[in-house]
Parts: C-alpha cells; sequence; structure tokens
C-alpha cells in the first residue's frame, strides 16, 4: 500500500527528515510514533501530497506522491494535524464542498454525505456551524471529511489531540472500527493509543525509523518490574534496611527501589528484573526470611519505557526542528 | 472544471456571510455615489465619465480588500492544508478563488447601474442618452478589476497576514494605475512601454466606447501573469 523510501526533508538549514524508509501493506493499523519534531507531520504531509520531498519517494499504491500527486490524493483520505476546518461554513456545507471537491458524481453525493454522517455520529450537528461545534464533534467532522471518498486509506495526525477523555474513547471506537477495513495510519506521541488501536508501530526519531514491530514484542521480552508488599511473618515491624538486601540477593532481581507500602507493618519495593522473571526465588526467599508476600504484580515495560529509550536525547543534540507550520 | 467551481461557489457564499461583504460593497456605493454626484450636478452633462474616471482609483483600494483574504486567510488557519491535500490542482484553486472574487467585485458593480439609470432619466428633453459608453465602461471596469484581482491574489498568497496581502495588492495596482504619470518625464520610446503598461490607460480608451483588442489583451495578460504568479506563490506555501 505504501512504499518509502530514504525519504530526506530539509527546511533550510534544519533536517527534519532523514533517509525515512519504510513499507505498510494493505489492511494495517500503524501507529507512527515519535516525539514533538521527530518528523511524523511531515512525513504525513509528503504522503498527503501537501509537502514535497527534498530528496527519496513515497508510494502508495504503486504511484509517485510527486508525480501522480492527484492520483495519490484520490486514494487517501487525511486528517491534518490540528485539524483545521472552514470555521464559517455548515457541517452539511462543508461535507458537500469537500464531496464536489472529491469528484463525487452529484446522484451518490447525498447518500454519502448522509452515511458519513451517521457513521461519524455528526447527525444531530450537521444544520450547526462547525466554528461553533465543541472540539469532539470538530474531530468528528475532520474525521467525516476524511472517510467521505471511502478511501483505502486512511492518514490521521493526531486525531485525538485535545479531546477530553470520552472523546478519545468514542474517536479511537471510531478508529479501530475503519481499521477493520481499511489501512490506517496513525501519527501520535499518546501511546496508549497506539496500544488499543494498532497492530504495528513505527517508532521515529529525528527523522529516521528507530523501530518497527508490534506494540507487543515492543512491550515484552525485554524485562519489567515486580511491585512487591511485605509484611513480617510474626507481626512485627519490619527495617527497610534489613529487608532490602534480601532482595537484591534474590536470582534475576537487577535493581531495587522503595515502592508504596500498605501502611504499618509493611514495606512496598519495586524489583526491576531483565531477562529472568525473579517471582519464583522471590517467593522462595520470602519464605526463608520469614516474610510475607502481600502482594506481587508483574508489569512488563511500557511502551513508554521503549519510546523513551529510542528517541532518548542524546547528548549532543540539537534543536528538534519546529514543528513545520 | 467541477472543483475549481465548486471552490468558486464556496468562496462566493463564504465572503457574502462574513461582515467584510457588505462593509466593503457598502463603502464602495457610499464612495463612488459620494464623488460621482459631487462631481456630476456642477457639470451639468448627463454622463457617466466622472463615474468612470473614478472608479479605477476606488477599485485600487476596494479589490485588494476583497482579495486580500482569499488565500492568507487559509494559510493562517491551516485549511489550505486540507483544500492543497486533495485531488484538487494548485490552478484550479486560484482559477476557483478568482472566479469568486470577480463575481463579488460584479455584485458590487451591479448596484451602481442605478447611477446609470438615473443620469439617463435626467438627459435633456429632445437628447438621447448615449449608453455606448456606459456598457464599455463596465466592460472596462470588470477587465480592470480581473487584473486587481490577480495582483491582490498575488498579494495575498506571499503571506499568512491579511494584512500584508492588502498592501502588497495596493501597491500593485497602484503602480499599474499610475506608471503612465511618469511616462512623460521619460524618453518616448521607454515612455510609450510605460503607458502600455499602465492600467489607466487601457482604461481610458474603452470608457470611451472604444474597443480595442490591444486594450483587452492588456488585461488579460496581467490578469493571467498575475495569476500564474499566484500559482508559483501558492505552490510555494506548501512547503
Amino acid at each position: 500500500m505504501i512504499r518509502v523510501e530514504g525519504l530526506t526533508k530539509n527546511f533550510g538549514t534544519t533536517r527534519a527528515l532523514q533517509g525515512l524508509t519504510f513499507e505498510v501493506p494493505r489492511g494495517q493499523v500503524v501507529g507512527f510514533l515519535g516525539p514533538n519534531g521527530a518528523g511524523k507531520t511531515t512525513t504525513m504531509r509528503i504522503l498527503a501530497g501537501y509537502a514535497t520531498q527534498t530528496s527519496g519517494s513515497a508510494r502508495i499504491c504503486g504511484m509517485d506522491v510527486t508525480t501522480d500527486s492527484i492520483a495519490t490524493r484520490r486514494l487517501l483520505g487525511y486528517l491534518p494535524e490540528n485539524n483545521p476546518l472552514y470555521e464559517e461554513m455548515i457541517v452539511i456545507e462543508f461535507l458537500d464542498f469537500v464531496a464536489q471537491v472529491r469528484g463525487i458524481p452529484a446522484a451518490e453525493r447525498h447518500a454519502r454525505i448522509k452515511n458519513t454522517a451517521e457513521r461519524c455520529g455528526l447527525v444531530t450537528v450537521v444544520g450547526k456551524k462547525i466554528g461553533e461545534l465543541s472540539k469532539g464533534f470538530r474531530q468528528r467532522v475532520g474525521l467525516g471529511q476524511a472517510i467521505l471518498h471511502n478511501p483505502d486509506l486512511l492518514i490521521l495526525d493526531e486525531p485525538t489531540s485535545g479531546l477530553d477523555p470520552n472523546q478519545i474513547a468514542e474517536i479511537r471506537n471510531l478508529i479501530k472500527e475503519l481499521g477493520q477495513a481499511k489501512t490506517v495510519i496513525l501519527c501520535t506521541h499518546i501511546l496508549s493509543e497506539v496500544q488499543t488501536t494498532c497492530n504495528r508501530v513505527l517508532i521515529i526519531n529525528e527523522g529516521k525509523l528507530v523501530a518497527d514491530d508490534t506494540p507487543e514484542h515492543l512491550t515484552t521480552g525485554q524485562g519489567g518490574t515486580v511491585h512487591v508488599v511485605l509484611a513480617s511473618r510474626f507481626g512485627g515491624a519490619l527495617q527497610a534496611g534489613e529487608v532490602r538486601p534480601i532482595l537484591e540477593r534474590v536470582p534475576g532481581v537487577s535493581a531495587v527501589e522503595v515502592g508504596q507500602s500498605e501502611g504499618a507493618g509493611t514495606l512496598g519495593f519495586i524489583l526491576r528484573y531483565g531477562e529472568e522473571d525473579p517471582r519464583r526465588s522471590l517467593f522462595e526467599a520470602a519464605v526463608k526470611n520469614n516474610l510475607l508476600l502481600l502482594e506481587v504484580q508483574r508489569k512488563h515495560v511500557s511502551l513508554e519505557e521503549t519510546f523513551r529509550k529510542l528517541t532518548a536525547a542524546e547528548p549532543q543534540r540539537k534543536e528538534p526542528p519546529a514543528a513545520a507550520a | 472544471m467541477d472543483t475549481a467551481l465548486a471552490i468558486a461557489k464556496r468562496e462566493f457564499k463564504t465572503f457574502f456571510q462574513s461582515p467584510l461583504a457588505y462593509i466593503v460593497i457598502g463603502a464602495f456605493l457610499v464612495f463612488s455615489a459620494f464623488f460621482f454626484f459631487v462631481a456630476f450636478f456642477p457639470v451639468g452633462v448627463a454622463s457617466m465619465r466622472s463615474f468612470f474616471g473614478l472608479a479605477p482609483l476606488i477599485f485600487m483600494v476596494f479589490v485588494p480588500a476583497v482579495t486580500m483574504r482569499l488565500v492568507a486567510e487559509e494559510r493562517k488557519t491551516g485549511t489550505i492544508e486540507l483544500l492543497l491535500s486533495m485531488p484538487v490542482k494548485d490552478w484550479q484553486v486560484v482559477a476557483g478563488k478568482f472566479a469568486a472574487a470577480l463575481a463579488m467585485l460584479a455584485v458590487g458593480l451591479l448596484w451602481t447601474l442605478p447611477f446609470a439609470i438615473s443620469v439617463s432619466s435626467v438627459t435633456a428633453k429632445g437628447a438621447s442618452f448615449d449608453w455606448g459608453p456606459v456598457v464599455g465602461g463596465y466592460f472596462g471596469l470588470l477587465l480592470m478589476a480581473s487584473s486587481f484581482i490577480g495582483l491582490g491574489m498575488w498579494g495575498s498568497a506571499l503571506s499568512r497576514n491579511q494584512i500584508v496581502g492588502f498592501i502588497v495588492g495596493l501597491v500593485l495596482c497602484l503602480a499599474f494605475s499610475l506608471i503612465n504619470r511618469i511616462a512623460m518625464v521619460l524618453p518616448a520610446s521607454l515612455g510609450e512601454v510605460f503607458q502600455y503598461l499602465s492600467v489607466d490607460y487601457h482604461f481610458e480608451n474603452i470608457a470611451r466606447g472604444v474597443f480595442d483588442t490591444r486594450d483587452i489583451l492588456f488585461y488579460l495578460s496581467l490578469t493571467a501573469v498575475a495569476l500564474v504568479l499566484t500559482t508559483r506563490a501558492l505552490a510555494a506555501a506548501r512547503q
């Protein structure tokens, strides 16, 4: 569906993209992650036919986005960053305008707009001015505009930014629903969004691809943490200074941090581990030392940690390019 | 063509939904009526001449006021990204916006027709009102408006600031109107070139009721050049 090869983009002396290469097959929902200024929006703009790359190529369904721009633009629906809309227009007028520009035949237009309004939950606001809508509804209008012509490919640039948790959940569900039949590129820096909606994650940093995997792979196989709450078997108070070395000696544990306790007589710790799961040895160590394990909770490395590790600031990092507006 | 038309319709509608439309057209009518009748009554000749003499001056200010937001506003609000990522060629966007602006000015001009009708009604008994120069005048005004719209749109496409768009448009319109005023201090050969470049000079010909293809061609080519420049500025705005 999408094939991007050696894409570079310079803004003056700033290099926003430095040889980005990736492929997206048909039917995937891909999360496109990266810190602000990593080049996410620039990449989306190039794919959507709004910006032009400095070098390299991007193809959609085998057609080049630069030389066959109009044809590739027909294939995709695009929700730009910040969801710009014609504020002074009425929702239905706006959708009709988009339908006309998209070249949807007059006979089909009405049905298509009605269908889109229903899918995006816009039926109650079609007669309202876009400028008077709440942010959640505006976002729905933006999505509606993107799916109006029923494209196979959807490019969504931060579709949930600025929404409240309920609205985020609604928009996510809508994206999930759309993702069943379409290829979706979801550009975001909200990691939980990727975990819940995407089946593949691309992480870019400073204009380069740094990870390309499933969210599951990115969050397992690299250790994690075990949260424990301990009490003394004999009911007395525990001394952190005594317990800590016991935990540190448990095979597999690489570091021990103080965690949340559960009030008097208990102690909480966070054990970090690498490859080996330390829970079994932990249990044995507890028994041997007359400790009660009130709580043992293992957590995998979160996507957040992987993300931070992959995109951590390098010592002499240049100022990230300002989000090109 | 359909896409350009859709863009034109949207622009036209948006224009009349904003107070700007009524302010611009209202002010245009007040100014032209005032200056026209101030000059009309003392002379005592039933002709639209003084109106057509003034119109270029008034257009110089009002056309950039209409065109200033056409591209700059979309660049500022970001809707340009929405528009230019749809399957539309840049020139179709420019053509649509141009057509809308021309239609807006035509609506403004429509309201000056009562001037012509009232002038024809005060024509002395026995004399007949000469409609030739009036038709020519309006035709010339539309041609001139086209070239001013082109220049104004280019100004608007150059930045995301409407005020900058207005000022650039105003300066360009002013320059193309007054360029023949400096022709007299130049050597004859150069003077002729400057005179040919003057919007005013060609308009005077048409307003006299003389249709010369050279004059028409001048306006069409000035408009075309300005629109090509606008298209290029739009492409540059894409990054």
